[in-house]
């Protein structure tokens, strides 16, 4: 007999997300972390919840899980700010890119509209001049993910999910795991540990693409909305070295969050300064007046990236009762509640609400 | 005799020693510098640059130390941002 309906190793923003909805559903449900919740890529990130429309499945699981995260919207300290995004283009080549956007979004259900030059600058006056107009995302919203993880599995105990806090997961067993104080726990394992998923998982390819991120000091009302630059999206998907978008975020406190960089293959968690440098020079082009602010702090985190970007969501092909949802690349804060609902449908055998098969992690066995 | 200058705290002339900090200043007008995120106020605590709570706007600059600013002549500074 098992002791568990479930036991969700990890609780980042994803593994808390996945207990929450498991618990909530009557499930029997164990929660294994080692440190603190949410406490790494979900810590480091920007909390943006943003329909992100570069790839089909992707917009899917984001616009699935832009509904759910409605429900948390009173939730006082997940600090939900509906600022919506603006994507900023440069010049006519990336303006004519933007219809097609909003028709891809408009069929996941997304209202976006497209701003001239004019409306722009009503939008944020600080945007630097001669910019060419964009596409503005009101329903976009950010969150601060860290509280958003601490709240799932507050939500989770509350419905009766253990926590067992201060434990790691040695290794997978036949029918369950084993913990480093030796306790064996039995039941279905889910495993959602981020960028270490190849610690119980090793067949499955992830690995770390670093970001760096600078907050300033409050400066309230400089920026209303998040601003990412239309090319964005082309560095999330693409495949090269190091990359640099320009993406800044109003937090409700008044601090100005800027990024983004993109590294593979750097598994170190140093600021670089030659990064950071280009990151800022990034956002100078975009809105000059980010130069006169004062920064409080740097960071770096590491974003778990499959090698097609997706996440898997489903069970681990050639295991029994094991099922994985990890791989969130830099959406994970946006897709963590669609995957949860995924997850729940696929362990309890019921068809979920989106396709689940461009994630499904038998892709990567064949 | 020492030299005096006059700024201006939240629109309000003082006059001071040209050796005086902005901090000292300041606090001849209003008996903090800064709010916190919470709206609490917050005044110098260790007036010498590491603690951070004496921050005020000073002729549009935000965030600037006043325990580490000397005053200047005209200078307008502003409390609770």
């Amino acid at each position: 007999m098992s002791a568990w309906d479930l036991i969700v190793v990890g609780a980042g923003i994803v593994g808390a997300a996945c207990a929450e909805a498991a618990a909530r559903a009557g499930l029997r449900v164990a929660i294994i972390e080692p440190g603190p919740i949410g406490g790494a890529a979900t810590a480091a990130s920007m909390g943006h919840l943003v329909a992100l429309d570069g790839n089909p499945a992707e917009l899917a699981l984001a616009c699935y899980s832009l509904q759910l995260w409605d429900g948390l919207v009173d939730v006082a300290q997940i600090e939900f700010n509906r600022c919506g995004t603006l994507w900023v283009a440069r010049n006519a080549k990336e303006c004519a890119l933007i219809p097609l956007r909003i028709r891809q979004l408009a069929a996941a259900g997304v209202h976006a509209e497209q701003v001239d030059a004019q409306a722009l600058y009503r939008l944020e006056p600080e945007l630097a001049p001669r910019l060419a107009g964009g596409m503005h995302v009101p329903s976009d919203a950010v969150v601060y993910p860290p509280a958003a993880a601490r709240e799932l599995v507050r939500r989770a105990q509350h419905h009766g999910a253990q926590l067992f806090a201060g434990s790691r997961v040695d290794g997978l067993l036949e029918g369950g795991v084993q913990l480093d104080s030796g306790e064996r726990l039995d039941g279905p394992v889910l495993v959602a540990t981020g960028t270490t998923l190849q610690q119980l998982l090793p067949e499955l390819p992830l690995c770390g693409r670093k970001g760096h991120l600078l907050i300033t000091e409050r400066y309230p009302g400089l920026l209303h909305h998040q601003i990412l630059e239309i090319g964005y999206t082309d560095s999330a998907h693409g495949t090269s070295g190091s990359s640099v978008a320009f993406n800044a975020q109003p937090r409700p406190s008044g601090h100005v969050l800027l990024g983004s960089s993109r590294e593979f293959d750097v598994t170190d968690s140093a600021v670089s300064p030659d990064i950071l440098q280009r990151m800022l020079e990034r956002a100078l082009e975009f809105v000059p007046a980010l130069g006169g602010l004062r920064a409080l702090r740097t960071w770096t985190g590491q974003r778990p990236t499959t090698p097609d970007g997706l996440p898997y969501l489903g069970a681990v092909p050639g295991r029994s009762n094991t099922w994985v949802a990890a791989g969130h690349e830099g959406l994970g804060v946006t897709t963590a509640l669609g995957s949860a609902a995924v997850m729940l449908d696929l362990i309890r055998g019921r068809r979920p609400a989106i396709d689940p098969r461009p994630y499904a992690p038998s892709r990567m066995a064949s | 005799m020492n030299a005096t200058v006059r700024l201006y705290i939240n629109d309000v002339p003082v006059d001071v020693s040209a050796e005086s900090s902005v901090a000292a200043a300041v606090l001849q007008v209003v008996p903090h510098c800064r709010r916190s995120l919470g709206g609490q106020p917050r005044a110098p605590l260790c007036g010498m640059g590491v603690c951070f709570e004496c921050r005020v706007k000073i002729d549009g600059e935000a965030h600037v130390r006043a325990c580490m600013t000397p005053v200047r002549q005209g200078m307008r500074v502003r409390t609770d941002v």
